[in-house]
């Protein structure tokens, strides 16, 4: 008797295991029972349990607080899974594939003929305001025209029980080797729910990745040289960059370790002297990537980088950029932009939003802004941004007139009943707010993880689930029941 | 492969190294306090020169007392020679190149040096330190032996290795040096009884004892002692069998295109019969310990220059 049945009557929103009833959802049954069985010292006992592994496995992320600078704290997990059953799954990757196909054509599109633009679908003035688009990368044709090679799209499901897609991250996005140690830790602490269960595996992605990477290669034939370049050990995804490079054999590289030659051909710094870097999966943001074409004063960046992506000498992943697409203003038009490249009505919706540079989208955001939550346009992270019901008078105010100001640079969408998922709370499971974060491969072909990484808003009534603020992740399994 | 790793990977079998030496260090001059009469008591005090950090404990420390001493080398966080940093940069380095070791290679490296931080209040006490020390100490040989059971052995083992006989042919000196250093008073006619006792004490620090006996067949006295410690082919803690490593490792990896290690190599070599052909008194003990412990630096310095990325790049 674990479940804290009370939490979940006269819930008003969309419980992924749990009806509104108080009953599981069918295929969450065997689950259901199996943790309502556990007593609350034991269902403790599993949760110190992941703990203890988290710390064993050195699962980390970097956080900043004024007080204590930079610290490494071990990554926040709850242990009950969250479920998706595989029949809505399929509809949500079908959906994922065709966004990111779409966005793909429509960077490749901004970077040439800007066609999109001539047949006035997407207004010249969002581009020309865009803080992502980078004129050094006009007229550059990547490998198979793909731009964004790793998406990851966070979706929510509102209380009308629709999964809606809330941002799409084309720049660095991270988290994908949470999702990946995830599993391995719910392994080590349910092993018992593995024998009724069959969750899809999750696995192949670091195969999927690097396929896809390889496949960018400037050298054909030849076994492609593939790095990972990471800011270093102070960055917040570091223990993801040393997790994807070492999953995938390849080498985890630093902007010191490269060098651009006179011949525009990147060479990492070896023991023997220089060797050859056909493919870069680059985790460090673009203004930091090349301190010759971008931001002078970086220092993780390597001198020269962009030519030698220019000359084709080097793949860049993603390619600088593509970051275009990851404006909150551009969210608005995918819909739009889906329909234009593929003649195709958007699988998954986005969430109804207003952009406060129309003049009447500006009025009823300024009026209903209490009801609101309002985003700038390209912050990530979860921070600068406004949820109306849960404001202040005086908070309310000040994001008027940063509206006011910068109309372009602010979105508005209603307030979403985001869904929720068990979780364990000092012994007893309540509701908890989560969202998903699929990840999107786009090669040859393009490949979704399985699920992807559910994080989950740890406080009580909390709908912020970014783990710098305090939220969670739970592992996410697709079943077929 | 990577300066920047290759580099990382060197100073991790160092820093692993000078962690369990010293904490074979501490283990001496506690064994000694057991040991010797009152009178004779060891002092704490050398153990800082020996380890070459005199201005850090002066700046943090106004008094020279065992607990003072002990806590500032095991487990003071400030002091970036003690125990615990050592582990703690270890550690760091082994987070950066994670995609390189093995993934139980990493998650034991990581949970000692947890374990060492959590623990840290138990080594406070006398009774508690031996404990804390040989817990350390056997993680410590628990990685090396995981790693050597799991990774390949390839040019990144041959850097771990040779970061780890560099460090250990040079902590084996300084522990040597407890004795012809002033940590024991010094040829007083007291401590003659307890000689034998004392180079007994450091044989164990260095888990020397039995070997020792199986490899010299002679009971213990110093010259048999100095030998064994310094030119003894077959034990894996003395300098001579060390400095034969460093040289296999090194003919193993590229060659240098500027630095020749090589001539730091053949003047070890020159100095390692030394103990062999005369018998040291306790100041040429001291200055001989120096000499080598000069040559490894410089041996450092041209491996360095050789192979990990230049300093101001």
């Amino acid at each position: 008797m674990s479940i804290n049945f009370e939490a979940f009557k006269e819930h008003p929103f969309f419980d992924e295991l749990i009806t509104p009833k108080g009953n599981a959802r069918a295929y969450a049954r065997k689950m259901y029972s199996f943790i309502n069985k556990l007593e609350a010292e034991e269902l403790d006992n599993r949760q110190k349990g992941a703990e203890l592994a988290i710390k064993q496995m050195g699962i980390t992320f970097r956080v900043y607080s004024k007080e204590e600078g930079a610290i490494d704290r071990a990554w926040p997990f709850d242990i009950i899974p969250r479920m998706i059953p595989l029949k809505e799954w399929n509809r949500i990757e079908e959906g994922l594939k065709q966004r990111v196909t779409a966005l793909n054509m429509f960077i490749n599109d901004l970077y040439h003929k800007q066609q999109i633009i001539k047949d006035k679908v997407f207004p010249a003035e969002v581009l020309a305001k865009s803080v992502n688009f980078r004129e050094q990368c006009v007229g550059v044709k990547p490998p198979l025209n793909i731009w964004a090679h790793i998406c990851g799209s966070d979706l929510v499901r509102h209380s009308d029980g629709k999964v809606y897609v809330l941002e799409d991250n084309l720049r660095v996005p991270s988290g994908v080797s949470y999702m990946l140690e995830n599993r391995l830790v719910t392994k080590r602490v349910f092993p018992e729910l593995f024998e009724t269960y069959s969750p899809m595996p999750i696995d192949d992605y670091p195969a999927d990745l690097f396929d896809t990477l390889a496949a960018l290669s400037p050298r054909k034939g030849d076994k492609p040289e593939i790095v990972v370049l990471t800011p270093g050990i102070y960055n917040s995804a570091y223990f993801e960059h040393a997790y994807l490079a070492q999953q995938m054999g390849c080498e985890l590289v630093e902007g010191r370790d490269l060098v651009v030659g006179d011949d525009d051909v990147v060479y990492m710094r070896n023991v023997d002297g220089f060797s050859r870097v056909d493919v870069i999966y680059r985790r460090i943001d673009d203004l930091f990537l090349d301190p010759e074409a971008f931001n002078a004063d970086s220092m993780l960046g390597v001198p020269g980088l962009l030519r030698a992506w220019k000359a084709g000498k080097v793949a860049l992943a993603n390619a600088p950029g593509a970051g275009v697409a990851d404006d909150k203003v551009v969210y608005s038009y995918v819909p739009d932009i889906i329909k234009y490249y593929l003649d195709e009505d958007a699988i998954v919706p986005n969430v109804p939003t207003w952009r406060c540079m129309d003049k009447d989208s500006l009025s009823h955001v300024l009026e209903n802004i209490a009801e609101l939550v309002v985003k700038p346009a390209n912050e990530s992270g979860g921070y600068g941004m406004l949820v109306g019901p849960a404001s202040t008078r005086a908070e309310r105010e000040e994001f008027k007139e940063l509206i006011k100001k910068d109309p372009r640079n602010y979105i508005a969408q209603p307030t979403l009943g985001i869904s929720t998922v068990p979780t364990v709370v000092k012994g007893m499971v309540e509701p908890r707010h989560v969202d998903l974060r699929p990840f999107i491969l786009s090669g040859k072909k393009i490949s979704v993880t399985t699920g992807g990484l559910t994080r989950v808003a740890l406080r009580k009534g909390s709908l912020v689930v970014n783990s710098s603020q305090g939220g969670g992740s739970k592992d996410t399994w697709i079943v077929d029941e | 492969m990577l300066s920047r790793v290759a580099e990382t990977i060197y100073w991790i079998g160092r820093y692993h190294e000078r962690a369990e030496n010293t904490a074979r260090l501490i283990q001496v001059n506690t064994n000694l306090t057991l040991d010797l009469p009152k009178g004779l008591m060891p002092q704490w005090e050398p153990l800082i020169t020996i380890l070459g950090c005199e201005e850090e404990y002066a700046e943090a420390h106004p008094e020279l007392t065992e607990r003072r001493i002990v806590n500032f080398l095991v487990s003071d966080e400030k002091n970036t020679a003690s125990i615990l940093s050592s582990l703690a940069f270890a550690r760091e380095n082994a987070r950066t190149i994670r995609d390189i070791l093995p993934r139980e290679g990493w998650e034991v490296i990581n949970s000692s040096y947890n374990e060492a931080l959590e623990k840290k209040a138990e080594s406070y006490s006398r009774a508690g330190r031996q404990y804390y020390l040989e817990d350390i100490m056997n993680d410590l040989q628990h990685i090396t032996g995981l790693l050597a059971g799991t990774m390949n052995h390839d040019l990144a083992y041959d850097f771990l290795n040779l970061g780890r006989k560099i460090e250990r042919a040079d902590m084996t000196t300084r522990i040597i040096d407890v004795r012809s250093d002033n940590t024991v008073p010094k040829d007083v006619p007291e401590i003659r009884p307890f000689e034998d006792m004392l180079w007994m004490s450091i044989l164990k620090s260095l888990s020397g004892y039995q070997m020792y006996r199986q490899s010299m067949q002679v009971r213990i006295n110093r010259q048999d002692v100095l030998k064994f410690l310094f030119c003894d082919h077959l034990f894996p803690r003395s300098v001579a069998y060390c400095v034969h490593n460093i040289e296999d490792y090194l003919s193993r990896m590229p060659v240098p295109r500027k630095y020749k290690c090589g001539t730091h190599l053949e003047k070890l070599h020159d100095l390692l019969d030394i103990p062999i052909k005369k018998e040291l008194d306790n100041e040429k003990l001291h200055d001989y310990i120096d000499s080598l412990q000069l040559l490894l630096a410089k041996l450092h310095l041209d491996i360095s220059r050789s192979y990990f990325p230049a300093i101001a790049s």
